[in-house]
């Protein structure tokens, strides 16, 4: 197991050492346009210089900031709208298009009406990165919910439990599993918002 | 074991599609005594699962009365596979139905710890459920039904996800531990030999609109069911529950 693991980490070293050795020839060579798509050799000089004076913890930090702060919210807001949804069916069924059509827009698209609307500031990066991931969380959460084991739903109705009772002891701890791939499915996207 | 724990009197059941609405099952009538374990076959899609549904107040009835013995009778529901949380260990499952029904005291979690070791499980209740094999899944599953101390017991095809060994081993295991307890049970089974050897009374149904074509006493209580499989008994009333389905085949 171990020996597997290893070569599966070997290998994609070895492919990331001939993506970066690839692109630095294109770039050097002119196959590729380095103005546009840079190269690693760029990157990292520029990168020595930003550490050097210090001005990369300054972005690194804000940009963290942002993220987190993106994510913290964008997770909250996604369960707390999954279980009003997973509580209401009324709301559920009047939701639905919505997040139908919410999530096929293409949000970065939005960018400029959003720098509009809030302004050109972090008020910006947290609306677009919510944008992108409250709507796939919620969507991701609440299917998650909805197709909690029916023989248990059925168990629990049996004992008398309250909706409360079912969603807390039982469609929650179900789909532990749902919102832990939702929150790493959340944190990529927020990335690409902030 | 005269006192009538429930009567079901004259249900019907109808259910709306858009097609129209279909009658499942028709003016159903048959009672269950203290003590009385009533198995139910019917062929598949006949309507059993409703109409346990129907006994356990999950789904409502278009006509007729179920009337228990008492006024606010506890039903225990054992389903067709176990159920069981796997999140919970063996205890914390036992306990399930004690904390849902908000009925849990020193005195029931007491009783339900000695149901965990007296059933065999004394080795596994701080582990979950995925180190358990299925025919202990299963006993930890009636142990949580029993734990509430129900009126009545309702068991739909219980066994059905077990495979055939482990199925007669249980199914005997379940059969002596509801009679040690004493409560009262209705089993619903497309098995006929299954129905026969758990079961004091065996209720036939026809398929749908659903009807009790016949009410069959065992009388073999006392005997294993490997003997009452071999008795002349069960044999006339295989045959006889046979052809009643058969018919409606």
């Amino acid at each position: 197991m171990m020996k597997y693991k290893l070569k599966v980490v070997s290998t994609q070293i070895i492919i990331i050492i001939v993506l970066l050795t690839l692109w630095e020839y294109g770039a050097k060579t002119g196959i590729i346009n380095s103005f546009i798509f840079s190269s690693p050799s760029k990157i990292i000089s520029t990168l020595v210089s930003l550490v050097d004076t210090g001005e990369i913890f300054v972005h690194l930090g804000v940009t963290l900031g942002e993220v987190l702060l993106s994510f913290t919210l964008g997770i909250l807001i996604a369960f707390i709208l999954s279980v009003v949804m997973y509580e209401s069916k009324f709301l559920a069924d009047i939701l639905d298009p919505f997040l139908t059509v919410l999530n096929s827009l293409p949000k970065v698209a939005l960018g400029p009406i959003i720098i509009i609307w809030v302004g050109a500031n972090t008020n910006a990066i947290i609306t677009m990165a919510l944008m992108i991931n409250v709507i796939i969380s919620i969507i991701t959460i609440y299917t998650g919910f909805m197709h909690t084991d029916p023989l248990k739903v059925k168990l629990f109705k049996s004992f008398k439990a309250s909706k409360r009772q079912i969603l807390c002891k039982l469609v929650i701890p179900a789909n532990i599993s749902t919102i832990m791939s939702s929150l790493k499915i959340n944190i990529s996207l927020t990335l690409i918002g902030s | 074991m005269d006192k009538n724990i429930l009567t079901v009197e004259n249900v019907s059941k109808e259910f709306d599609t858009k097609d129209g609405s279909i009658l499942a099952i028709e003016n159903i009538n048959f009672d269950v005594k203290e003590g009385e374990i009533i198995s139910i076959v019917g062929t598949s899609g006949c309507g059993k699962s409703t109409l346990l549904n129907i006994i356990a107040g999950l789904e409502d009835k278009t006509s007729g009365n179920i009337i228990f013995d008492s006024l606010e009778p506890r039903i225990s529901y054992m389903l067709q596979n176990d159920a069981l949380l796997p999140w919970k260990t063996v205890y914390e499952n036992a306990i399930l139905g004690l904390e849902l029904l908000k009925i849990k005291d020193e005195n029931s979690v007491e009783k339900t710890k000695k149901m965990i070791m007296e059933y065999g499980l004394a080795d596994f209740i701080d582990k979950k459920p995925v180190s358990l094999s299925g025919g202990m899944k299963q006993r930890v599953a009636l142990i949580r039904s029993l734990a509430i101390n129900p009126d009545l017991l309702l068991l739909d095809e219980p066994f059905s996800a077990l495979d055939y060994y482990t199925r007669l081993t249980i199914s005997e295991d379940v059969l002596n531990l509801i009679k040690k307890s004493g409560k009262s049970a209705i089993i619903i089974t497309h098995d006929i030999q299954e129905a026969l050897s758990l079961g004091d009374r065996v209720v036939v149904l026809s398929s749908r609109p659903s009807v009790v074509k016949n009410i069959y006493d065992v009388n073999l209580s006392g005997l294993t069911i490997l003997e009452k499989r071999k008795s002349q008994v069960f044999m006339d009333l295989y045959e006889k529950i046979w052809r009643d389905l058969d018919d409606e085949i």
